[in-house]
Protein backbone atom coordinates (compact mmCIF):
# COMPACT_ATOMS: atom_id res chain seq x y z
CA UNK A 1 0.00 0.00 0.00
CA UNK A 2 2.52 2.53 1.42
CA UNK A 3 4.45 1.80 -2.28
CA UNK A 4 1.98 2.47 -4.18
CA UNK A 5 1.40 5.50 -2.64
CA UNK A 6 4.56 6.53 -3.41
CA UNK A 7 4.58 5.71 -6.79
CA UNK A 8 1.57 7.62 -7.54
CA UNK A 9 2.72 10.62 -5.76
CA UNK A 10 5.93 10.20 -7.84
CA UNK A 11 3.81 9.80 -10.95
CA UNK A 12 2.03 13.54 -9.72
CA UNK A 13 5.38 14.99 -9.49
CA UNK A 14 6.39 13.93 -13.03
CA UNK A 15 3.18 15.54 -14.44
CA UNK A 16 3.31 18.09 -12.84
CA UNK A 17 6.71 19.04 -14.02
CA UNK A 18 5.79 18.93 -17.27
CA UNK A 19 2.59 21.10 -16.75
CA UNK A 20 4.76 23.52 -15.74
CA UNK A 21 7.31 23.76 -18.02
CA UNK A 22 4.66 23.45 -20.65
CA UNK A 23 2.61 26.54 -19.68
CA UNK A 24 4.84 28.37 -17.61
CA UNK A 25 5.94 30.38 -20.85
CA UNK A 26 2.23 30.92 -22.10
CA UNK A 27 1.79 32.76 -18.04
CA UNK A 28 5.36 34.33 -19.02
CA UNK A 29 3.60 35.98 -22.06
CA UNK A 30 0.30 37.16 -20.11
CA UNK A 31 2.83 38.62 -17.80
CA UNK A 32 5.04 40.15 -19.78
CA UNK A 33 2.34 41.91 -21.49
CA UNK A 34 0.27 43.79 -19.15
CA UNK A 35 4.27 44.94 -17.69
CA UNK A 36 4.51 48.77 -18.27
CA UNK A 37 8.64 48.42 -17.94
CA UNK A 38 10.10 45.48 -19.05
CA UNK A 39 11.21 43.46 -15.64
CA UNK A 40 12.99 40.61 -16.79
CA UNK A 41 14.03 39.76 -13.31
CA UNK A 42 12.77 36.36 -11.07
CA UNK A 43 10.17 38.88 -9.47
CA UNK A 44 9.18 39.84 -12.63
CA UNK A 45 7.28 36.71 -13.15
CA UNK A 46 4.81 37.24 -10.59
CA UNK A 47 3.39 40.86 -11.61
CA UNK A 48 2.82 43.47 -8.62
CA UNK A 49 0.00 46.23 -9.31
CA UNK A 50 1.84 48.85 -9.70
CA UNK A 51 3.72 48.04 -13.14
CA UNK A 52 0.69 46.39 -14.81
CA UNK A 53 -0.64 48.42 -18.32
CA UNK A 54 -2.63 47.67 -21.37
CA UNK A 55 -0.46 49.98 -22.99
CA UNK A 56 0.98 46.95 -24.82
CA UNK A 57 -1.96 45.86 -26.43
CA UNK A 58 -2.52 49.78 -27.92
CA UNK A 59 1.22 49.83 -28.73
CA UNK A 60 1.17 46.68 -31.15
CA UNK A 61 -2.21 47.76 -32.41
CA UNK A 62 -0.67 50.89 -33.65
CA UNK A 63 2.16 49.40 -35.29
CA UNK A 64 0.25 46.12 -36.67
CA UNK A 65 -3.55 46.49 -37.17
CA UNK A 66 -4.60 43.27 -35.02
CA UNK A 67 -8.19 43.31 -35.98
CA UNK A 68 -7.51 43.35 -39.49
CA UNK A 69 -4.48 40.41 -39.22
CA UNK A 70 -6.98 39.06 -37.01
CA UNK A 71 -9.93 38.95 -39.86
CA UNK A 72 -7.60 37.99 -42.38
CA UNK A 73 -6.17 35.01 -40.52
CA UNK A 74 -9.71 34.21 -40.08
CA UNK A 75 -10.69 34.33 -43.47
CA UNK A 76 -7.46 32.52 -44.36
CA UNK A 77 -8.30 29.59 -41.73
CA UNK A 78 -12.46 29.45 -42.71
CA UNK A 79 -11.32 28.73 -46.26
CA UNK A 80 -9.14 26.39 -45.70
CA UNK A 81 -11.71 24.77 -43.48
CA UNK A 82 -14.52 24.78 -45.64
CA UNK A 83 -12.79 23.45 -48.44
CA UNK A 84 -11.59 20.62 -46.15
CA UNK A 85 -15.02 19.45 -44.50
CA UNK A 86 -16.45 19.24 -47.99
CA UNK A 87 -14.15 18.21 -50.13
CA UNK A 88 -12.59 15.85 -47.34
CA UNK A 89 -16.13 14.35 -46.48
CA UNK A 90 -16.76 13.50 -49.94
CA UNK A 91 -13.52 12.35 -50.38
CA UNK A 92 -13.38 10.28 -47.16
CA UNK A 93 -16.44 8.78 -47.98
CA UNK A 94 -16.36 7.31 -51.90
CA UNK A 95 -12.78 5.83 -49.96
CA UNK A 96 -14.47 4.90 -47.55
CA UNK A 97 -17.86 3.26 -48.33
CA UNK A 98 -18.01 3.09 -52.04
CA UNK A 99 -16.55 0.59 -54.84
CA UNK A 100 -14.53 2.72 -58.03
CA UNK A 101 -11.76 1.93 -60.19
CA UNK A 102 -8.59 4.05 -58.69
CA UNK A 103 -10.07 4.23 -55.21
CA UNK A 104 -6.31 2.43 -54.12
CA UNK A 105 -4.71 4.50 -56.14
CA UNK A 106 -6.18 7.88 -54.51
CA UNK A 107 -5.86 5.90 -51.04
CA UNK A 108 -2.14 6.07 -51.50
CA UNK A 109 -2.02 9.48 -52.71
CA UNK A 110 -3.83 10.59 -49.58
CA UNK A 111 -1.12 9.31 -47.55
CA UNK A 112 1.94 9.97 -49.88
CA UNK A 113 0.88 14.02 -49.94
CA UNK A 114 1.20 13.55 -46.03
CA UNK A 115 4.49 12.61 -46.04
CA UNK A 116 6.35 15.08 -48.69
CA UNK A 117 6.19 17.97 -46.30
CA UNK A 118 4.79 21.30 -48.10
CA UNK A 119 8.01 23.43 -47.73
CA UNK A 120 9.66 21.65 -49.88
CA UNK A 121 6.49 22.52 -52.51
CA UNK A 122 7.95 25.76 -51.59
CA UNK A 123 9.47 27.56 -55.26
CA UNK A 124 7.19 25.45 -57.91
CA UNK A 125 4.26 26.85 -55.86
CA UNK A 126 5.41 30.86 -55.39
CA UNK A 127 6.56 31.12 -59.25
CA UNK A 128 2.57 28.79 -60.13
CA UNK A 129 0.46 30.65 -57.96
CA UNK A 130 2.49 34.08 -57.23
CA UNK A 131 3.83 35.07 -60.40
CA UNK A 132 1.81 32.91 -62.95
CA UNK A 133 -1.29 33.43 -61.78
CA UNK A 134 -1.05 36.45 -59.86
CA UNK A 135 -2.29 35.48 -57.12
CA UNK A 136 -0.15 37.39 -54.73
CA UNK A 137 -1.89 39.26 -51.62
CA UNK A 138 -4.91 37.67 -51.98
CA UNK A 139 -6.78 35.24 -49.75
CA UNK A 140 -7.40 32.97 -52.81
CA UNK A 141 -3.49 32.31 -53.19
CA UNK A 142 -2.54 31.98 -49.71
CA UNK A 143 -6.10 29.14 -49.51
CA UNK A 144 -5.42 27.11 -52.57
CA UNK A 145 -1.99 25.19 -51.83
CA UNK A 146 -4.01 24.18 -48.43
CA UNK A 147 -7.45 23.86 -49.10
CA UNK A 148 -8.37 20.52 -49.19
CA UNK A 149 -6.29 19.34 -45.90
CA UNK A 150 -5.54 15.26 -46.44
CA UNK A 151 -4.70 14.44 -42.90
CA UNK A 152 -8.20 15.05 -42.66
CA UNK A 153 -9.54 13.09 -45.99
CA UNK A 154 -7.56 9.93 -44.00
CA UNK A 155 -9.52 10.25 -40.68
CA UNK A 156 -12.78 11.09 -42.62
CA UNK A 157 -12.43 7.97 -44.47
CA UNK A 158 -11.29 5.77 -40.93
CA UNK A 159 -14.56 7.12 -39.16
CA UNK A 160 -16.68 6.04 -42.74
CA UNK A 161 -15.30 2.84 -42.30
CA UNK A 162 -16.27 2.33 -38.61
CA UNK A 163 -20.39 2.51 -39.71
CA UNK A 164 -21.97 -1.02 -40.22
CA UNK A 165 -22.12 -1.63 -43.50
CA UNK A 166 -25.23 -3.61 -43.18
CA UNK A 167 -26.40 -0.03 -42.61
CA UNK A 168 -25.90 1.36 -45.73
CA UNK A 169 -27.19 -1.68 -47.50
CA UNK A 170 -30.46 -1.57 -45.96
CA UNK A 171 -30.88 1.79 -46.97
CA UNK A 172 -29.55 1.38 -50.43
CA UNK A 173 -32.32 -1.58 -50.62
CA UNK A 174 -34.90 0.97 -49.44
CA UNK A 175 -34.06 3.00 -52.54
CA UNK A 176 -32.08 5.91 -50.84
CA UNK A 177 -29.36 7.31 -53.32
CA UNK A 178 -26.19 7.79 -52.58
CA UNK A 179 -26.07 11.93 -51.57
CA UNK A 180 -28.90 11.00 -49.33
CA UNK A 181 -26.71 8.18 -47.75
CA UNK A 182 -24.20 10.19 -47.34
CA UNK A 183 -26.63 13.40 -45.82
CA UNK A 184 -28.91 11.51 -43.94
CA UNK A 185 -26.94 8.18 -43.21
CA UNK A 186 -23.39 9.00 -42.97
CA UNK A 187 -23.03 12.60 -41.59
CA UNK A 188 -24.81 12.55 -38.61
CA UNK A 189 -23.12 9.52 -37.47
CA UNK A 190 -19.75 10.76 -37.61
CA UNK A 191 -20.52 14.45 -36.35
CA UNK A 192 -17.96 14.26 -33.63
CA UNK A 193 -15.74 13.29 -36.30
CA UNK A 194 -16.50 16.63 -38.05
CA UNK A 195 -15.66 18.24 -35.06
CA UNK A 196 -12.41 16.89 -34.42
CA UNK A 197 -11.38 17.40 -38.19
CA UNK A 198 -12.58 21.47 -37.77
CA UNK A 199 -10.27 21.80 -35.00
CA UNK A 200 -7.05 19.78 -36.76
CA UNK A 201 -7.69 21.85 -39.47
CA UNK A 202 -7.90 24.92 -37.94
CA UNK A 203 -4.50 24.91 -36.31
CA UNK A 204 -2.94 24.67 -40.17
CA UNK A 205 -3.56 28.11 -41.26
CA UNK A 206 -4.53 29.99 -37.97
CA UNK A 207 -0.59 29.32 -37.76
CA UNK A 208 1.23 28.55 -40.62
CA UNK A 209 4.16 31.56 -41.48
CA UNK A 210 5.93 31.06 -44.32
CA UNK A 211 3.08 30.63 -47.01
CA UNK A 212 1.50 33.68 -46.44
CA UNK A 213 4.93 35.27 -45.65
CA UNK A 214 5.82 34.69 -49.08
CA UNK A 215 2.96 35.90 -50.93
CA UNK A 216 1.77 38.65 -48.61
CA UNK A 217 3.32 41.68 -49.08
CA UNK A 218 0.58 44.03 -48.78
CA UNK A 219 0.53 44.95 -44.47
CA UNK A 220 -3.47 45.23 -44.97
CA UNK A 221 -3.55 41.29 -46.72
CA UNK A 222 -1.53 39.83 -43.94
CA UNK A 223 -2.69 37.46 -41.57
CA UNK A 224 -1.73 38.07 -38.13
CA UNK A 225 1.22 35.45 -37.94
CA UNK A 226 2.91 37.00 -40.66
CA UNK A 227 2.31 40.34 -39.45
CA UNK A 228 3.40 39.59 -36.25
CA UNK A 229 6.09 38.16 -36.95
CA UNK A 230 7.12 41.08 -39.22
CA UNK A 231 7.32 43.24 -36.23
CA UNK A 232 9.54 41.07 -34.40
CA UNK A 233 11.91 40.76 -37.29
CA UNK A 234 11.94 44.30 -38.36
CA UNK A 235 9.89 46.69 -36.12
CA UNK A 236 10.01 46.05 -32.73
CA UNK A 237 13.23 47.44 -31.91
CA UNK A 238 12.04 51.12 -32.84
CA UNK A 239 9.18 50.34 -29.48
CA UNK A 240 9.09 51.67 -25.94
CA UNK A 241 8.82 48.51 -24.71
CA UNK A 242 9.52 45.87 -27.58
CA UNK A 243 9.30 42.88 -25.34
CA UNK A 244 5.97 43.83 -24.05
CA UNK A 245 4.42 44.79 -27.56
CA UNK A 246 5.52 41.28 -28.68
CA UNK A 247 4.59 39.64 -26.18
CA UNK A 248 1.22 41.93 -26.07
CA UNK A 249 0.11 40.61 -29.98
CA UNK A 250 1.53 36.59 -29.51
CA UNK A 251 -1.41 36.81 -26.71
CA UNK A 252 -3.79 38.05 -29.41
CA UNK A 253 -2.66 35.52 -31.70
CA UNK A 254 -2.09 32.44 -29.40
CA UNK A 255 -5.69 33.13 -27.64
CA UNK A 256 -7.89 31.61 -30.36
CA UNK A 257 -6.39 28.59 -30.88
CA UNK A 258 -5.68 27.98 -26.83
CA UNK A 259 -9.25 28.83 -26.13
CA UNK A 260 -10.79 26.51 -29.09
CA UNK A 261 -8.54 23.60 -28.03
CA UNK A 262 -9.24 24.14 -23.71
CA UNK A 263 -13.10 24.58 -24.78
CA UNK A 264 -13.45 21.30 -27.35
CA UNK A 265 -10.68 19.04 -25.86
CA UNK A 266 -12.95 16.48 -25.45
CA UNK A 267 -13.05 16.19 -29.33
CA UNK A 268 -9.10 16.21 -29.03
CA UNK A 269 -8.41 12.70 -28.19
CA UNK A 270 -5.12 10.31 -28.99
CA UNK A 271 -7.39 8.22 -30.55
CA UNK A 272 -8.32 10.59 -33.21
CA UNK A 273 -4.60 11.66 -33.86
CA UNK A 274 -3.68 7.83 -33.70
CA UNK A 275 -6.40 7.34 -36.69
CA UNK A 276 -4.84 10.80 -38.52
CA UNK A 277 -1.71 9.68 -38.78
CA UNK A 278 -1.28 6.23 -39.26
CA UNK A 279 -3.50 6.14 -42.15
CA UNK B 1 2.45 6.76 -45.77
CA UNK B 2 4.21 5.70 -42.81
CA UNK B 3 2.21 2.67 -42.16
CA UNK B 4 -0.04 0.41 -43.75
CA UNK B 5 -4.18 0.68 -43.91
CA UNK B 6 -6.15 -0.43 -40.79
CA UNK B 7 -8.50 -3.09 -41.55
CA UNK B 8 -11.17 -3.10 -44.02
CA UNK B 9 -14.43 -4.65 -44.23
CA UNK B 10 -13.77 -8.22 -45.65
CA UNK B 11 -14.96 -8.24 -49.10
CA UNK B 12 -13.64 -5.00 -50.29
CA UNK B 13 -10.11 -4.74 -49.14
CA UNK B 14 -8.46 -2.71 -51.19
CA UNK B 15 -4.95 -2.25 -50.38
CA UNK B 16 -3.15 0.80 -50.68
CA UNK B 17 -1.14 -0.01 -53.66
CA UNK B 18 -4.25 -0.36 -55.81
CA UNK B 19 -5.71 -3.58 -55.99
CA UNK B 20 -8.71 -4.43 -56.23
CA UNK B 21 -11.61 -6.44 -54.22
CA UNK B 22 -11.98 -9.79 -55.76
CA UNK B 23 -15.93 -9.34 -54.75
CA UNK B 24 -18.68 -7.77 -56.51
CA UNK B 25 -16.64 -8.31 -59.63
CA UNK B 26 -20.18 -9.11 -62.14
CA UNK B 27 -21.06 -5.68 -61.40
CA UNK B 28 -17.99 -4.28 -62.25
CA UNK B 29 -17.59 -2.39 -65.89
CA UNK B 30 -15.04 -0.11 -66.09
CA UNK B 31 -15.29 2.58 -63.55
CA UNK B 32 -16.68 0.53 -60.38
CA UNK B 33 -19.37 -0.69 -58.72
CA UNK B 34 -20.08 2.57 -57.85
CA UNK B 35 -18.72 5.18 -60.29
CA UNK B 36 -20.29 8.05 -58.07
CA UNK B 37 -17.01 7.47 -56.18
CA UNK B 38 -14.91 8.80 -58.95
CA UNK B 39 -17.07 11.97 -58.81
CA UNK B 40 -16.85 12.29 -55.31
CA UNK B 41 -13.23 12.27 -54.95
CA UNK B 42 -12.85 14.56 -58.28
CA UNK B 43 -12.24 17.66 -56.33
CA UNK B 44 -9.48 16.13 -53.91
CA UNK B 45 -7.72 14.04 -56.67
CA UNK B 46 -7.41 17.47 -58.79
CA UNK B 47 -6.18 19.55 -55.73
CA UNK B 48 -3.53 16.95 -54.94
CA UNK B 49 -2.32 16.86 -58.63
CA UNK B 50 -2.29 20.89 -59.21
CA UNK B 51 -0.89 21.38 -55.55
CA UNK B 52 1.44 18.66 -55.34
CA UNK B 53 2.26 16.14 -58.71
CA UNK B 54 2.58 19.07 -60.45
CA UNK B 55 5.06 21.20 -58.17
CA UNK B 56 7.17 18.32 -57.60
CA UNK B 57 7.45 17.88 -61.51
CA UNK B 58 8.01 21.48 -62.12
CA UNK B 59 10.89 21.68 -59.33
CA UNK B 60 12.53 18.79 -60.83
CA UNK B 61 12.27 19.91 -64.09
CA UNK B 62 13.23 23.56 -62.85
CA UNK B 63 16.15 21.93 -60.85
CA UNK B 64 17.83 21.51 -64.10
CA UNK B 65 17.32 24.56 -65.87
CA UNK B 66 18.70 27.48 -66.12
CA UNK B 67 15.88 29.16 -64.35
CA UNK B 68 15.12 32.37 -63.60
CA UNK B 69 12.15 34.61 -63.02
CA UNK B 70 10.58 36.66 -65.64
CA UNK B 71 7.84 38.68 -66.29
CA UNK B 72 4.45 37.12 -66.73
CA UNK B 73 3.99 35.92 -70.36
CA UNK B 74 7.51 36.93 -71.41
CA UNK B 75 9.26 34.39 -73.66
CA UNK B 76 12.61 33.81 -72.66
CA UNK B 77 15.49 30.76 -73.16
CA UNK B 78 15.59 28.88 -70.21
CA UNK B 79 17.91 26.36 -71.30
CA UNK B 80 18.48 23.00 -70.23
CA UNK B 81 21.83 22.56 -67.63
CA UNK B 82 22.00 19.26 -65.97
CA UNK B 83 23.19 18.73 -62.39
CA UNK B 84 24.79 22.11 -63.04
CA UNK B 85 22.31 23.55 -60.57
CA UNK B 86 23.29 20.59 -58.16
CA UNK B 87 27.03 21.27 -58.50
CA UNK B 88 26.37 24.35 -57.90
CA UNK B 89 24.48 23.85 -54.27
CA UNK B 90 26.68 21.03 -53.35
CA UNK B 91 30.02 22.87 -53.78
CA UNK B 92 28.38 25.97 -51.03
CA UNK B 93 29.69 25.60 -48.11
CA UNK B 94 25.99 27.12 -46.56
CA UNK B 95 24.52 24.37 -47.95
CA UNK B 96 26.01 21.59 -46.25
CA UNK B 97 26.20 23.80 -43.33
CA UNK B 98 22.75 23.99 -43.42
CA UNK B 99 21.61 20.13 -44.15
CA UNK B 100 24.66 19.74 -41.03
CA UNK B 101 22.25 21.69 -38.85
CA UNK B 102 19.59 19.23 -39.62
CA UNK B 103 22.10 16.82 -38.26
CA UNK B 104 22.30 18.54 -35.00
CA UNK B 105 18.62 19.12 -34.54
CA UNK B 106 17.89 15.20 -35.18
CA UNK B 107 20.87 14.12 -32.50
CA UNK B 108 18.88 16.54 -29.67
CA UNK B 109 15.27 16.57 -31.13
CA UNK B 110 15.07 12.91 -31.59
CA UNK B 111 16.05 11.24 -28.47
CA UNK B 112 14.52 13.75 -26.38
CA UNK B 113 11.26 13.47 -27.97
CA UNK B 114 11.03 9.68 -27.33
CA UNK B 115 12.25 10.17 -23.90
CA UNK B 116 9.95 12.84 -22.48
CA UNK B 117 6.91 11.59 -24.60
CA UNK B 118 6.78 8.10 -23.52
CA UNK B 119 7.56 8.99 -20.30
CA UNK B 120 5.30 11.71 -20.22
CA UNK B 121 1.88 9.53 -21.50
CA UNK B 122 3.20 6.54 -19.51
CA UNK B 123 2.53 8.70 -16.20
CA UNK B 124 -0.51 10.22 -17.97
CA UNK B 125 -1.57 6.44 -18.43
CA UNK B 126 -1.27 5.50 -14.81
CA UNK B 127 -2.95 8.33 -13.13
CA UNK B 128 -6.90 9.06 -12.92
CA UNK B 129 -7.45 12.19 -11.51
CA UNK B 130 -6.64 15.41 -13.36
CA UNK B 131 -5.65 13.27 -16.57
CA UNK B 132 -7.89 16.07 -18.80
CA UNK B 133 -6.01 19.50 -17.28
CA UNK B 134 -2.21 17.48 -17.96
CA UNK B 135 -3.23 16.49 -21.21
CA UNK B 136 -4.92 19.96 -21.99
CA UNK B 137 -2.00 21.63 -20.76
CA UNK B 138 0.48 19.35 -22.41
CA UNK B 139 -1.11 19.94 -26.30
CA UNK B 140 -1.02 23.48 -25.77
CA UNK B 141 2.26 24.46 -27.33
CA UNK B 142 1.69 22.40 -30.03
CA UNK B 143 -1.93 24.26 -31.10
CA UNK B 144 -0.12 27.68 -30.73
CA UNK B 145 1.15 29.43 -33.56
CA UNK B 146 5.20 28.85 -33.85
CA UNK B 147 5.22 33.12 -34.18
CA UNK B 148 3.60 33.49 -30.82
CA UNK B 149 5.73 31.08 -28.72
CA UNK B 150 8.73 32.49 -30.43
CA UNK B 151 8.51 35.66 -29.33
CA UNK B 152 7.99 34.17 -25.75
CA UNK B 153 11.27 32.18 -26.07
CA UNK B 154 12.38 35.27 -27.28
CA UNK B 155 12.04 36.78 -24.51
CA UNK B 156 13.03 34.41 -22.09
CA UNK B 157 16.34 33.87 -23.70
CA UNK B 158 17.39 36.89 -24.81
CA UNK B 159 20.53 38.21 -22.83
CA UNK B 160 18.72 39.92 -20.38
CA UNK B 161 15.90 37.31 -20.20
CA UNK B 162 14.95 35.63 -17.42
CA UNK B 163 16.78 32.52 -18.17
CA UNK B 164 19.86 34.22 -18.12
CA UNK B 165 18.93 36.25 -14.50
CA UNK B 166 18.30 32.68 -13.39
CA UNK B 167 21.52 31.24 -14.27
CA UNK B 168 23.60 34.25 -12.88
CA UNK B 169 26.84 33.44 -13.11
CA UNK B 170 26.77 30.37 -15.36
CA UNK B 171 24.57 32.27 -17.98
CA UNK B 172 26.45 31.88 -21.26
CA UNK B 173 28.07 34.17 -23.37
CA UNK B 174 27.60 35.33 -26.02
CA UNK B 175 23.70 34.82 -24.67
CA UNK B 176 21.93 31.64 -26.49
CA UNK B 177 20.22 32.93 -29.99
CA UNK B 178 23.42 34.62 -30.62
CA UNK B 179 25.80 31.97 -29.79
CA UNK B 180 27.13 29.91 -32.75
CA UNK B 181 27.44 26.47 -30.41
CA UNK B 182 24.42 27.19 -28.85
CA UNK B 183 21.82 28.93 -31.40
CA UNK B 184 20.79 25.63 -33.04
CA UNK B 185 21.11 23.16 -29.78
CA UNK B 186 18.08 25.99 -28.79
CA UNK B 187 16.01 25.90 -31.62
CA UNK B 188 15.95 22.06 -30.98
CA UNK B 189 14.96 22.38 -27.41
CA UNK B 190 12.41 24.84 -28.30
CA UNK B 191 10.54 22.56 -31.38
CA UNK B 192 11.33 19.47 -29.04
CA UNK B 193 9.06 21.72 -26.46
CA UNK B 194 6.40 22.48 -28.72
CA UNK B 195 5.94 19.48 -30.29
CA UNK B 196 6.30 17.21 -27.40
CA UNK B 197 2.47 17.68 -26.62
CA UNK B 198 1.77 16.06 -30.13
CA UNK B 199 3.73 13.05 -29.92
CA UNK B 200 2.46 12.45 -26.19
CA UNK B 201 -1.10 11.86 -27.41
CA UNK B 202 0.24 9.60 -30.13
CA UNK B 203 2.02 7.39 -27.57
CA UNK B 204 -1.18 7.45 -25.39
CA UNK B 205 -3.12 6.05 -28.02
CA UNK B 206 -0.12 3.29 -28.86
CA UNK B 207 -0.61 3.01 -25.11
CA UNK B 208 -4.32 1.79 -25.34
CA UNK B 209 -2.94 -1.58 -27.25
CA UNK B 210 -0.35 -2.56 -24.87
CA UNK B 211 -2.54 -6.18 -23.45
CA UNK B 212 -2.60 -5.59 -19.55
CA UNK B 213 -2.02 -9.45 -19.02
CA UNK B 214 2.02 -8.39 -20.02
CA UNK B 215 2.13 -6.33 -16.88
CA UNK B 216 0.44 -8.57 -14.86
CA UNK B 217 2.91 -11.48 -16.00
CA UNK B 218 5.87 -9.09 -15.36
CA UNK B 219 4.70 -8.13 -12.07
CA UNK B 220 4.18 -11.90 -10.63
CA UNK B 221 7.57 -12.40 -12.15
CA UNK B 222 8.06 -9.83 -8.94
CA UNK B 223 8.98 -7.03 -11.51
CA UNK B 224 8.45 -3.42 -10.19
CA UNK B 225 7.05 -1.15 -12.24
CA UNK B 226 10.42 0.23 -14.11
CA UNK B 227 11.22 -3.10 -15.20
CA UNK B 228 7.60 -3.06 -16.98
CA UNK B 229 7.87 -0.19 -18.68
CA UNK B 230 11.44 -1.33 -20.19
CA UNK B 231 10.46 -4.96 -21.28
CA UNK B 232 6.76 -4.44 -22.05
CA UNK B 233 6.09 -0.95 -22.59
CA UNK B 234 8.83 0.42 -24.61
CA UNK B 235 8.96 -2.89 -27.13
CA UNK B 236 4.88 -2.70 -27.17
CA UNK B 237 4.60 0.70 -28.65
CA UNK B 238 8.10 0.18 -30.56
CA UNK B 239 5.57 1.27 -34.26
CA UNK B 240 4.74 4.72 -32.59
CA UNK B 241 8.28 4.77 -31.47
CA UNK B 242 9.01 4.85 -35.37
CA UNK B 243 6.66 7.44 -35.92
CA UNK B 244 7.44 9.54 -34.31
CA UNK B 245 11.37 9.02 -35.57
CA UNK B 246 9.58 9.95 -39.09
CA UNK B 247 7.58 12.86 -37.95
CA UNK B 248 10.46 14.51 -36.44
CA UNK B 249 13.08 13.59 -39.26
CA UNK B 250 10.20 15.20 -41.43
CA UNK B 251 9.78 18.46 -38.78
CA UNK B 252 13.87 18.93 -38.73
CA UNK B 253 13.71 18.99 -42.44
CA UNK B 254 11.18 21.56 -42.41
CA UNK B 255 12.44 24.11 -39.94
CA UNK B 256 12.21 27.74 -41.28
CA UNK B 257 10.05 29.65 -38.86
CA UNK B 258 12.34 29.12 -35.80
CA UNK B 259 15.88 30.06 -37.08
CA UNK B 260 14.25 32.97 -39.41
CA UNK B 261 12.50 34.38 -36.24
CA UNK B 262 14.78 33.38 -32.90
CA UNK B 263 18.22 33.85 -34.69
CA UNK B 264 17.31 36.15 -36.86
CA UNK B 265 17.70 34.70 -40.29
CA UNK B 266 19.85 32.18 -39.55
CA UNK B 267 22.20 32.99 -36.60
CA UNK B 268 26.06 33.65 -36.69
CA UNK B 269 27.75 32.66 -39.54
CA UNK B 270 24.58 30.78 -40.44
CA UNK B 271 24.74 28.32 -37.42
CA UNK B 272 21.18 28.30 -37.53
CA UNK B 273 20.03 28.31 -40.75
CA UNK B 274 17.97 25.22 -42.29
CA UNK B 275 17.75 24.11 -45.85
CA UNK B 276 14.09 26.10 -46.47
CA UNK B 277 15.71 29.09 -45.32
CA UNK B 278 18.50 28.82 -47.67
CA UNK B 279 15.63 27.74 -50.40
CA UNK B 280 13.77 31.12 -49.47
CA UNK B 281 16.73 32.98 -49.19
CA UNK B 282 18.49 31.69 -52.59
CA UNK B 283 15.11 31.27 -54.07
CA UNK B 284 13.21 34.62 -53.33
CA UNK B 285 15.70 36.96 -52.04
CA UNK B 286 18.86 35.86 -54.17
CA UNK B 287 16.20 35.63 -57.31
CA UNK B 288 17.95 31.84 -57.95
CA UNK B 289 14.46 29.71 -57.71
CA UNK B 290 16.74 26.81 -59.97
CA UNK B 291 19.53 26.37 -57.55
CA UNK B 292 16.67 26.46 -54.34
CA UNK B 293 14.64 23.86 -56.52
CA UNK B 294 17.86 21.65 -56.44
CA UNK B 295 18.31 21.89 -52.26
CA UNK B 296 14.01 21.23 -52.45
CA UNK B 297 14.81 17.93 -54.99
CA UNK B 298 17.59 16.94 -52.61
CA UNK B 299 15.86 17.23 -49.08
CA UNK B 300 13.33 15.75 -50.58
CA UNK B 301 14.63 12.51 -51.36
CA UNK B 302 16.03 12.63 -48.52
CA UNK B 303 12.86 12.67 -46.34
CA UNK B 304 11.64 9.78 -48.62
CA UNK B 305 14.51 7.77 -47.89
CA UNK B 306 13.70 8.01 -44.50
CA UNK B 307 10.10 7.26 -45.10
CA UNK B 308 10.88 3.99 -47.06
CA UNK B 309 13.13 2.88 -44.55
CA UNK B 310 10.85 3.21 -42.13
CA UNK B 311 8.38 1.34 -43.78
CA UNK B 312 10.55 -1.06 -44.49
CA UNK B 313 11.31 -1.71 -40.87
CA UNK B 314 7.81 -1.45 -39.77
CA UNK B 315 5.86 -3.14 -42.45
CA UNK B 316 2.32 -3.79 -41.45
CA UNK B 317 0.40 -1.74 -38.47
CA UNK B 318 -0.71 -2.64 -35.50
CA UNK B 319 -3.72 -1.66 -34.80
Amino acid sequence: MRRALGSKIALYIVLALGALAFLFPFYYMVVGSLQTDVDSSLAGAFPHPGNLTVENYVAINGRINLLQGLVNSGIFTGGVILGTIVFGVLAGYALAVLHWRGRGFTFGLALLVQVVPFQLLMIPLYVMIARDYGLSDSYLGMILPFFINSTAVVIFRQYFLQLPPELFAAARIDGAGEFRLLWNVALPLVRPALLTAVLLTFIGPWNEFLWPFLITKDASMQPLAVSLANFISNIAASTANPFGAMMAGAVVLAAPAVLLFVLFQRYFTSNDLGSGVKG
Amino acid sequence: MSTDVAPERTGTATSPRGGEAPARRRGRRLLGAQPLGILFSAPYVAFVLLVFAYPVIFAVWMSFQDYFFAAPGAVVDRPFVGFDNYAAVLSDPAVWRAFGNVGIFLVINVPLTVALSMLLATALDRVVRARTFFRVSYYVPYVTASVAVVAVWLFLFSKEGLVNNALGPLAPDPSWLVNSALAMPTIAFFVTWKGLGFYILLYLAALQNVPRELYESVSVDGGGRIRQFFSVTVPSVRPATLLVVLLSTITGANLFTEPYLLTGGGGPNGASTSPVLLIYQKGIEQQNPDQAAAIGVILMVFVLIIAALQRRFVGGEER
